[in-house]
């Protein structure tokens, strides 16, 4: 076994470069718990991933994905629920790191819009049908 | 000299756009019909030098001369073949000049097929559609020339980007962007019209297998799109409502009320305005997932070179186009007659719905797309993604599936409710038993067991029309609806299954040791490096055995030399029920290696249904052609 371990490890040698420390292992394995493990990734799929291009921590190579992975098991390992831990990053990240903007004078028009669309459509669509009101 | 004289071809193309634009104006003006004689060539001509333009581009790529600026920036010497020509549109300016290629052979396209329009009409939509190049050649030649020089050249390229490095390359730009942009052909229609007040059937009929075209390889384009970013992005997503993925999303839904309402138009001559407006609102919605890419405002994959100016420049050519035609818009609506309105239990009024609710959901995914960088110019950082376009789309998505199944069984003027209900008595049936069978079967999250219980039902729906119809009787546009609807049956499946059933095993395995996924033991047999063309990688070989079938599968981790970066290359086994999907990660200090392993019962459904709905367009168009091309035989004997 140890014959190719050399040119192995001189074609990695860009991926082993990296100076950063091994991620966590909850970075990359899942908890023992399974519901504690789903409640963590559905958690995990609605984070940023902060250095990323539009990807969730959920689904990232970067490091610091990683490690906010294994924060986020961790964490719910310990019994913190997700909604403690997403509030707990935005006081940390800003609202940046939540995919679900929480609902505040910022967002507000958000989330009202799909309402108000829905309302102004049905009003718009009637006009089709005025005829049938006579 | 191949690049000088692709840059010659480019001018002549912005020139010939220019001639065209003031012929047509001209001949609008003055009412003179017979100049379309002239136009046609203009526009014909005119799409052939930008074509020429592009044929350059791709041999000074394939010729890899670093003296030309961007070969040197995204291309290199030891690049296989099909990089260094696919890499002509893998950059900024290169993908620019397709764009614009494609706007020019559409609006040549038009010049040589439209033969339904009125003269007057069709000299204004390729005047139309002449203005529209204009403006993209100008932001070519001013500020994103391809085929600048650098000197001196460099021995070699800096190389292209390895997401990049993929035989998709070659196929998925080229097809998203004959829709992308087809769909301008319908924006110049609706101008055209505008200007000469003739919207009524026959434009209907006329302007109906432009966006059908452009839609289906807009379909084709987002399906292969999204198979794309699942296999090589390495972690089993196949949607993750991106901003470029909602660049290519909004448009085809545009397209998609549009298909629905220009078919209203053309059979009841109702929505007349309403239509006009769409057509507008498609290729502005194309234009407006040009600047969001290609601006740099946001930082993507597809995001190449970053250049506020750029980025000025497509706004201030999206200001004009769009605020141009809606200011047209209101000026000249008011002299097209108002259309025909309907009974509320019609199939228009089905249509009517499906257009309200398409037009919601386009809504949705604009204004989840824009707040980000509405509030960032307030100073307020934040995220929109998956959670808000799930809970704001995700219901209204399941509300448009119940008007698409009952949709087609609605007679055109005037139905009966009771006698409907009656018609839906099998897919409502249907529905029931799916959602019985789910929630005895094992409880599964709400809005899947909601999926693939109306899939079920809207599958059903979607075959009704031709049960107990002679099946060569049947027209074939009417075989294209039920195969496109069937397709959303089959990929709402896809989707539903893959987000109730999926399996994912994350861990660190030493070689030999065994792991388990849904059905499926996983063993690491070993990791081996292996070499290619411009990277080398670390391959795993994994047996993955199933009730003792044995599949072997080599996922890798690669390392590319020009640029230095390395990917996760997914290998993926595709069974009749579902894919393995595994990726081979890191290895840690213990001799351990990361291995993700996910199993996805039905996923591949997604990607089936699409394909089918792209079926469905085509079936639909042929069978609209092979009608036309009868009634004007039996016109030519009569």
């Amino acid at each position: 076994m140890r014959r190719w371990l050399l040119p192995v490890a001189l074609i990695a040698a860009p991926a082993l470069a990296d100076p950063s420390t091994p991620p966590a292992a909850l970075a990359n394995t899942q908890l023992r718990d399974p519901l504690r493990e789903a409640k963590a990734q559905r958690l995990m799929e609605t984070l940023r991933c902060l250095v990323c291009q539009g990807q969730s921590i959920a689904d990232s190579d970067a490091s610091i994905a990683g490690d906010m992975r294994a924060l986020v098991r961790q964490r719910i390992a310990a019994g913190e629920s997700p909604d403690a831990i997403r509030r707990w990053l935005i006081a940390r990240y800003g609202e940046y790191v939540t995919y679900d903007p929480p609902l505040n004078g910022a967002t507000w028009p958000l989330w009202f819009a799909p309402v108000v669309f829905l309302v102004v459509g049905v009003a718009v669509a009637r006009l089709s049908f005025r005829r049938r009101a006579q | 000299m191949i690049a000088e004289a692709g840059l010659a071809a480019l001018w002549f193309a912005a020139a010939l756009a220019a001639l065209q634009l003031v012929l047509a104006a001209a001949a609008v003006a003055r009412g003179q019909e017979a100049l379309v004689g002239g136009v046609r060539p203009v526009a014909i001509l005119q799409g052939g030098f930008a074509a020429a333009a592009m044929a350059a581009l791709i041999a000074v790529f394939l010729a890899s001369d670093m003296s030309v600026r961007v070969v040197v920036e995204n291309s290199a010497a030891a690049k296989p073949w099909i990089y260094k020509f696919a890499g002509a549109w893998g950059n900024h300016e290169g993908s620019m000049l397709l764009w614009v290629t494609i706007l020019g052979l559409a609006g040549g396209a038009v010049a040589i097929l439209e033969r339904r329009l009125d003269a007057r009409t069709l000299i204004a939509t390729l005047g139309a559609q002449a203005a529209l190049a204009l403006g993209f050649y100008a932001f070519l030649l001013f500020s994103s020339n391809p085929f600048d020089r650098v000197s001196p050249a460099p021995p070699d390229g800096l190389g292209l980007n390895p997401l990049l490095q993929d035989p998709g390359l070659a196929f998925h730009p080229p097809t998203l962007y004959v829709g992308y942009v087809g769909i301008s052909v319908a924006f110049s229609f609706a101008v055209g019209a505008l200007v000469t007040g003739q919207v009524g059937p026959a434009f209907a009929k006329a302007m109906r297998p432009w966006v059908l075209a452009a839609w289906i390889f807009l379909t084709i384009g987002i399906t292969a799109g999204s198979y794309w970013a699942y296999y090589e992005l390495g972690w089993g997503g196949w949607w993750f409502w991106d901003p470029v993925e909602n660049a290519s999303l909004m448009p085809w839904l545009a397209a998609t009320a549009l298909l629905h309402s220009v078919t209203v138009l053309a059979t009841r001559d109702g929505l007349r305005a309403w239509t006009v407006m769409l057509a507008v609102v498609a290729f502005s919605m194309s234009m407006i997932g040009t600047f969001l890419v290609r601006s740099g405002i946001l930082t993507s994959v597809h995001a190449f070179a970053v250049d506020p100016r750029r980025g000025a420049f497509i706004l201030a050519l999206l200001a004009l186009y769009i605020g141009g035609a809606l200011a047209l818009f209101g000026a000249r609506i008011g002299t097209v007659r108002a259309g025909t309105t309907f009974e509320p239990v019609s199939r228009e009024g089905g249509l009517v719905i499906n257009n309200l609710l398409l037009s919601v959901i386009l809504g949705v995914v604009l204004i989840g797309t824009l707040y980000p960088l509405v509030a960032a110019s307030f100073g307020v950082q934040l995220s929109v993604g998956p959670p808000f376009f799930n809970k704001a789309a995700g219901p209204i998505a399941l509300a448009l599936v119940v008007v698409m199944a009952a949709g087609p069984l609605i007679r055109w003027r005037r139905d009966d409710a009771g006698q409907l209900t009656g018609r839906l008595t099998w897919p409502i049936a249907a529905t029931c038993f799916a959602a019985a069978a789910l929630v005895a079967f094992g409880p599964i999250p709400v809005l899947p067991t909601i999926g693939l219980s109306l899939a079920a039902g809207l599958a059903v729906a979607s075959i009704l029309p031709v049960i107990r119809r002679h099946p060569l009787r049947t027209p074939l546009f009417t075989w294209g609806m039920v195969v496109a609807h069937l397709g959303i049956a089959v990929s709402l499946a896809g989707m539903a299954s893959d987000s109730a059933f999926t399996k994912e095993t994350l861990l660190a395995v030493t070689v030999g040791q065994p792991a388990r996924v849904g059905p499926f033991t996983v063993r690491l047999d070993g990791i081996k490096p292996v070499i290619g063309e411009g990277w080398s990688a670390l391959e795993a070989r994994l047996s993955a055995t199933r009730d003792d079938d044995l599949t072997v599968l080599r996922p890798q981790s690669r390392f590319f030399s020009t640029p230095p970066t390395s990917t996760s290359e997914s290998a993926i086994a595709t069974f009749w029920d579902g894919q393995l999907y595994t990726v081979l990660g890191q290895p840690d200090a213990n001799g351990r290696w990361q291995l993700r392993l996910w199993w996805k019962p039905f996923v591949t459904l997604i990607w089936l249904g699409g394909a089918l709905v792209a079926l469905g367009g085509a079936l639909s168009l042929i069978g609209r052609w092979r009608r036309e091309r009868r009634a004007r035989m039996r016109d030519y004997w009569a």
